[in-house]
């Protein structure tokens, strides 16, 4: 009795954890079972992949897999790109105005793109880029929240290495591709598993942005797929959910410790 | 001295350089349709026999008179209500269990991060099984207990209700995420300390765990409060806002208004009180908060 009240926490930590992953559990092995096995929880009903073909043919499963690569390839470069640029010049370069500019994009953080839907559709559409790749990925290139952390990142870098470079001749450009881009290395990483996750899972501005197969997404593509308007069955939608979801769980599930130091470096200052 | 004042005026053009991609792209999907979204939301819906003109604030009167607006206002308060503290709740317990000396520790962590690396779309996917009436696992285990059957997502009481559990379930691993971190830079010492004075663990987490854990609970609250304006895609999935309103949230309405009613003037009105509310809670964060880390 003594002992199970001393691990009573330890039991409710193991009930917890099992709660928490019970839906992905049930789903995974409802979407192996045909869909009356799947509700009745016919514990020895026989293991199947009918689900699975079923849904790879319902839907150009392919296409919006390599939609949601591109998607998120794109923003990745782009954030790079343009937070490495912006990082460095509020980092290490002093001139007017750079205060007032980075209040501008701290501002940002909180104006999120999500509520900005309207106008930013219009602007997209402006642009031509509506139905493109570019077009869903653009609003997220210059992250405010990239900027800062590629900030934090470079100010880290000690300057005698900026004043050494220098003096070996390297001008501005070089000093940032040899010296601060290697040294902020595990903040690319960090950056890029939490941007790629982020992206990977995004939903509503794709949904208005993308209007064809030729530039689903894999979430707007699943939503689509398991709207209740097509009647597909709940096995179905479980093994479509399973085949949208294991690259990047499987990814996790490997890398779960890089994932984990991912999100600590880019979420804690 | 004037070679000093070319090289700081060389350098004033490489800052702004470098940041121009940034300033272009942040104009242009930030700043510019802010400003626009306000300007749009001081004009009437254009139809075809009456062009859109300037009304002042008349679409702010119309949402304040709109029982609809009210609804979804309320509802979006629950679910931050909710959501929040719960959730925070959750990730705290999470944290000093999966930092503490306990069996299977490893499938323990794993197991409350991985619905933060989930879409939303396919979380609410997961939750459409539990929650279909008939054969949903929820009525599933109800009607072992005897429990007649729930349409969880189908009546009013419930829907919210539901979708605050996939909310919780989605994002209470994330925080906990935070909570860990800042769990292992509280030094080994102190922990020492208090064995010695014996004080219990219960004691040793409120007087000292806790407080030294709330510049973390700070920056998981504002997390949090933007979450709860953020994340409604599960709506699309469960319950499409309904049954009556019953489970909208802000910036489903928002959507709705905009690309399902074409009604975008509203949904400019609805977004700049959000916007607004964002505002208040960016200001809270840059005086209150900040004033505990500095950004140096």
């Amino acid at each position: 009795m003594k002992f199970f009240l001393r691990n009573i926490e330890a039991l409710g930590a193991i009930l917890l954890a099992i709660i928490w992953v019970s839906p992905l559990l049930y789903a995974f092995w409802a979407a192996f079972h045909n869909t009356s096995d799947a509700v009745n929880f016919n514990i020895y009903g026989e293991w199947t992949l009918d689900n699975f073909k079923i849904a790879w043919d319902g839907a150009p499963w392919l296409r919006y897999f390599l939609n949601t690569f591109m998607l998120v390839t794109v923003i990745l470069i782009g954030q790079f790109f343009v937070t490495t640029l912006a990082g460095f010049a509020f980092a290490q370069i002093k001139f007017p105005g750079r205060d007032f500019v980075f209040i501008l994009v701290l501002m940002q953080l909180f104006i999120l793109p999500e509520v900005l839907i309207v106008e930013n559709y219009a602007m997209v559409s402006r642009l031509g880029l509506f139905d493109t790749i570019l077009g869903v990925g653009m609003p997220y290139m210059a992250s405010a929240f990239g900027i800062f952390l590629m900030r934090q990142a470079f100010k880290g870098v000690p300057y005698e290495l900026h004043e050494a470079a220098r003096v070996e001749g390297c001008g501005w450009f070089g000093i940032l591709w040899r010296v601060y881009v290697p040294l902020a290395r595990p903040t690319y990483i960090a950056y890029a598993l939490v941007s790629v996750s982020t992206h990977w899972n995004n939903f509503l501005w794709p949904l208005i942005v993308t209007n064809t197969p030729d530039t689903r997404p894999l979430t707007v593509g699943l939503s689509i797929f398991g709207a209740p308007e097509n009647g597909v069955d709940i096995s179905i939608i479980s093994a479509a959910t399973m085949m949208s979801i294991a690259p990047l769980l499987i990814v996790f599930l490997i890398f779960q410790r890089q994932f984990v130091q991912a999100f600590l470096r880019t979420g804690i200052k | 001295m004037l070679r000093l004042k070319k090289m700081s005026q060389r350098q004033s053009i490489y800052g702004w350089l470098l940041l121009s991609p940034a300033m272009i792209l942040l104009t242009t999907f930030a700043f510019y349709p802010s400003m626009a979204t306000f300007w749009s939301s001081l004009f009437s819906r254009g139809t075809r026999r009456k062009p859109s003109k300037f009304i002042g604030t008349d679409n702010y009167t119309d949402l304040f008179a709109d029982p609809t607006f009210w609804k979804v206002l309320t509802n979006n308060l629950i679910y931050a209500g909710a959501t929040i503290p719960i959730s925070i709740v959750i990730a705290l317990s999470m944290a000093l269990w999966a930092n503490s000396k306990i069996p299977a520790r490893s499938f323990i962590r794993t197991a409350y991060f991985t619905p933060t690396v989930l879409p939303m779309i396919a979380a609410a996917n997961l939750w459409l099984f539990f929650y279909t009436p008939g054969f949903g696992v929820l009525d599933q285990i109800g009607s072992l207990f005897g429990l007649p059957s729930v349409n969880w997502l189908g009546q009013p009481e419930t829907a919210l209700f539901s979708i605050i559990v996939v909310t919780i379930w989605k994002e209470a691993g994330f925080f906990m995420i935070f909570y860990l971190a800042a769990l292992q830079t509280i030094p080994e010492d102190l922990k020492e300390a208090a064995d010695i004075e014996g004080t219990s663990r219960w004691y040793y987490t409120r007087r000292i765990v806790l407080p030294l854990l709330m510049p973390t609970t700070l920056f998981i609250l504002v997390n949090a409060l933007i979450n709860s304006v953020k994340l409604i895609d599960h709506l699309f999935i469960l319950t499409k806002g309904g049954p009556n309103d019953a489970s909208k949230l802000l910036l489903y309405y928002i959507w709705e208004m905009a690309f399902a009613f074409f009604d975008a003037p509203h949904a400019a009105a609805t977004t700049i009180l959000v916007l607004a509310a964002l505002g208040i809670i960016a200001g809270i964060k840059f005086t209150i908060l900040d004033k505990r880390t500095h950004y140096q």
